[in-house]
């Protein structure tokens, strides 16, 4: 049933404060426990042997050597890990991937991975591990894998999409067309048309924290796994079906998480300490080198981008086309398709059409990565804008407005839109200082727009009261960035109660039942529903008991401000009871007191923001300076608005890196050329100035507050807001991203 | 075969035995239990294993737990005095300076020694200070804004003493 969100409340008590968040003090003094922070007694360390080369058919491994060496308790090959996946294509593509089994398909798969008394052992162990290679031919850039007769990775990939389907097989693994309205009739009413194609460069989340996790299988068939995921319950999942356990034997406890920002919400390691815990019969810690993070999981896409608008010189647009071309890494899925449904989403066109298409080639599986796909595909779209606005000599916000999507417009990827906070943050733009400021020597100015779709999904939260009247939450979503404070402040708000008087856990995967991953900017949005589900659930409790301790009807017994009232004169000499009394007297009225809400949280409300950015570019070396920076977005309501700035500035400074420095390098030998911090930078603090933020307030009408997901949407503008900034201040259009020195100098050289 | 090294940590006197190869990080982490200080990289570039060795910063990282006999080293760990915050390490919550917190050791020690450097930076000085602590979650503003008012409020506490 869905939760009844007629009673959106409009005025706060705690909600929208800025409160200390319950984690604080245990993150700055160091107790905080993360993925490697855990040991058990008794435990070893393993290592993983992965493939120097981009492509190869495994003849052989020979462990014999390194199984003999002293202290050596388990190797591990593919031969370890039987397939128990049934046929399902995407849970046998997560095995193969975690432990290659025919050829290695990148340059890091792993091949075998040891258990050792310490790392140094382990280390040993490897070098005495044996791999015959027949190597075979690579392909790691998109447009090269989609040729004919490139390399092919699987055999048994036949186009999706694509009538009549192809009998032989290939690396483009899926077409899928979005869009509405005839392009072609737009395109000839069309004053002008602006055709452009753009490349971005693959990027890695770049958390911190390298994946790490301790498993302890017990000869019983059960097992413990900690581990830093965004998703212990989808870990849990999935780990259980690879190993073959019943999931109910298989408890999984979440690290503290130092960044995932999606690459955590995937399987990379866990289920080889798991295979290596179960045949050493001892506690397996499992951590990956920052080199193995960049090497082998999971990055975002690389692509490449064709755009076309049709526009009237009025600055209406009368028709719009993208075809856009990603690649997933070496197995397949769809994020050209996320890219296509995405490109257009903030507008609105009579005639619109995007075309994805994706491909598999010889680089780590892809993983999700913040609103993934999104900012390429509105790099592309947002800088072809922007040329629009430029020829017809219009404001490029104007031009936004004049063709953004609103309450009742059909979206570029099917649903109507609700109420939306596009056209608001355009409007907010317009009227910003920042837009109107002077600016310097060879600095430009841009705007970008930007959207997420926000997902909302299964989610169970338990709100429980102690003897002593103070409330004790459990959720199943990952904390990645606050949200226990946010979600005890629902709670506060919902009982009336004071937030310090609320204590909020991320409990394991056997305490509460299956919570989605956080992802898709749901933490915040699905958890607060359900705890505030939960909490309404209580208050009805406690209704109840206080009607049984004065035997009145229970319609009678109002809650507020944390305390009980007999409704109406009636009653007028019996004296309030407040939490503190009934929780106390719990034991004669029925028991525990609780509230506990079971959902599927439908109805996260998209998300849309809008970006300004003032570049300075260096003629001579064509360095750029990101010199003044404002995020508008959309929240639907913050519930705590530090937290809610920290994901806008997050964003942008992601976004940031990315237009301006970080990408995958590759070889000509398929080898990664910068699995490090020092040759794949990200910004540092001496390269950002400030980020200025201004939030919104435009409510999902779906949830109880009108909260919207906000973590995602901040990294969609940045890449075209820059790319936009520095065409102007150099006068020649980027279409290759990242915008680093040379790059950009070498697009001053053409000029 | 193991060295015997005998060092200060936080204040305590402290032996530990440890290999010839191992960094002062794992030695921390590994043998000691001191895990506050994290690591990011492995390789001095993220800074999340910074501690202060001898008053200076130093990635813990990039030198050996054997090098530590009669070395003074502090960690995250000593820097609160007792249940009393640092007023670095209260300004990072008030200012949510941390969204996941996997870098906060490494920036609070960071911090602390730009302070103890130079009691008034300018924000310039301040995100230069820090230029060797890498966080992928705040994009800096927050950290930045919360060692500002850690360097006010060291200042006026100053004056009125």
């Amino acid at each position: 049933m869905p939760l009844d969100t007629s009673l959106v409340r409009k005025e706060f008590k705690v909600i929208g404060q800025r409160v200390t968040r319950p984690d604080g003090i245990d993150k700055v003094t160091g107790r905080a426990k993360y993925g490697a922070d855990a040991f058990a007694p008794g435990q070893l360390i393993a290592l993983v042997l992965r493939s120097p080369h981009a492509h190869a058919r495994i003849k052989k491994i020979d462990t014999s050597k390194a199984e003999k060496l002293a202290g050596v308790k388990a190797v591990i090959t593919a031969a370890d890990l039987p397939d128990h996946t049934g046929g399902d294509r995407g849970m046998r593509d997560i095995l193969e991937n975690c432990m290659a089994r025919k050829k290695v398909l990148y340059d890091g798969h792993a091949v075998a991975a040891v258990a050792a008394v310490d790392e140094r052992t382990a280390k040993e162990a490897l070098k005495l591990i044996r791999v015959d290679y027949e190597i075979l031919p690579h392909v790691t850039e998109v447009d090269e894998a989609l040729k004919p007769g490139a390399p092919l990775l699987h055999d048994d990939i036949f186009t999706d999409g694509i009538e009549p389907k192809p009998t032989k097989s290939s690396n483009f693994i899926k077409q899928a067309e979005y869009g509405h309205g005839d392009i072609e009739a737009g395109f000839a009413e069309a004053d002008f048309i602006i055709e452009k194609s753009y490349k971005t460069e693959q990027t890695h989340q770049g958390y911190i924290e390298p994946h790490s996790c301790l498993a302890n299988v017990s000869p019983d068939g059960t097992a413990e796994l900690w581990v830093c995921t965004q998703g212990h319950f989808v870990y849990r999942n999935q780990c259980a079906t690879l190993l073959g356990m019943e999931a109910n034997k298989l408890r999984v406890t979440a690290s503290e998480i130092g960044g995932g920002f999606g690459g955590k919400t995937h399987l990379w390691a866990e289920p080889l300490a798991l295979a290596l815990s179960r045949k050493a019969n001892r506690p397996v810690k499992l951590t990956m080198s920052r080199e193995e993070v960049f090497r082998c999981t999971g990055p975002t896409s690389s692509s490449s981008i064709d755009i076309k608008i049709g526009a009237r010189n009025d600055g209406t647009i009368t028709a719009a086309f993208a075809e856009l071309r990603y690649q997933n890494g070496a197995f397949p899925f769809t994020w050209a398709e996320f890219g296509a449904m995405t490109a257009w989403a903030c507008y609105d066109f009579k005639n619109v059409k995007s075309v994805s298409k994706d491909v598999v080639l010889n680089r780590p599986k892809c993983a999700a990565y913040r609103a993934p796909s999104a900012p390429i595909a509105a790099f592309a779209v947002e800088s072809t804008m922007d040329m629009v606005a430029y020829k017809i000599g219009m404001d490029p916000i104007e031009l936004r407005i004049k063709n953004a999507a609103k309450q009742g417009s059909k979206s570029s990827y099917g649903p109507v839109y609700g109420p939306i906070g596009i056209g608001p943050t355009l409007e907010a733009a317009k009227n910003h200082p920042h837009w109107k400021a002077p600016l310097g020597k060879n600095m430009g100015r841009g705007m970008a727009c930007g959207f997420w779709f926000n997902f909302g999904g299964q989610t169970c939260v338990d709100v429980n009261v102690t003897p002593d009247g103070n409330v004790t939450v459990a959720v199943g979503t990952i904390d990645v960035g606050g949200s226990r404070a946010s979600l005890a402040m629902a709670v506060a708000e919902e009982l009336g109660v004071k937030y310090d008087n609320v204590r909020v856990i991320v409990a394991d995967t056997s305490s509460l039942g299956h919570n989605d991953m956080t992802d898709g900017s749901r933490g915040t949005f699905s958890s607060s529903m359900a705890a505030i589900d939960a909490s309404r659930k209580a208050v009805t409790n406690l209704r109840e008991r206080a009607a049984k301790t004065w035997e009145i009807p229970v319609e009678d017994v109002e809650w507020a401000d944390g305390e009980a009232t007999p409704k109406g004169d009636k009653y007028g000499n019996l004296k309030t009871l407040t939490l503190k009394d009934l929780a106390a007297g719990a034991g004669h009225t029925g028991g525990p007191i609780a509230g506990h809400s079971e959902i599927v949280a439908d109805g996260a409300g998209v998300s849309f923001g809008t970006h300004i950015c003032d570049v300075e570019v260096d003629m001579e070396t064509g360095r750029s300076l990101i010199k003044r920076y404002t995020v508008i977005q959309d929240a639907g309501k913050a519930m705590h608005p530090s937290y809610v700035e920290g994901q806008y500035q997050g964003g942008a400074a992601q976004g940031i890196g990315w237009a301006l420095n970080e990408e995958y390098v590759y070889g000509k030998n398929g080898r990664l050329q910068n699995a490090g911090f020092l040759d794949y930078r990200i910004p540092v603090c001496s390269d950002l100035p400030m980020i200025d933020t201004l939030i919104l307030e435009i409510p999902n009408p779906h949830h109880p507050y009108g909260v919207r997901g906000v973590g995602e949407t901040p990294i969609v503008p940045p890449l075209g807001a820059i790319g936009n900034a520095i065409s102007h201040a150099t006068g020649v259009r980027q279409t290759h991203v990242p915008m680093s020195p040379p790059r950009v100098l070498k697009s001053l050289k053409g000029k | 075969m193991a060295l015997l090294v005998s060092t200060t940590i936080n204040g305590d006197k402290v032996e530990y035995a440890c290999q010839p190869d191992e960094s002062l990080l794992d030695v921390l982490r590994n043998r000691l239990g001191l895990t506050g200080a994290k690591e990011g990289c492995g390789t001095g570039d993220c800074g999340a294993c910074s501690v202060m060795l001898d008053g200076r910063l130093t990635c813990s990282c990039l030198v050996l737990g054997a090098e530590m006999d009669g070395k003074s080293l502090q960690t995250i760990e000593g820097m609160a005095d007792g249940a009393v915050l640092h007023p670095l390490q209260k300004n990072f919550i008030d200012h949510a300076a941390l969204q996941c917190g996997i870098c906060t050791p490494g920036f609070l020690m960071a911090a602390q020694a730009l302070l103890r450097k130079n009691p008034d930076p300018s924000e310039e000085e301040i995100r230069f200070g820090l230029a060797g602590n890498l966080c992928r979650c705040t994009g800096y503003d927050k950290i930045v804004r919360a060692v500002q008012a850690t360097a006010t409020e060291l200042k006026l506490a100053k004056r009125s003493a």
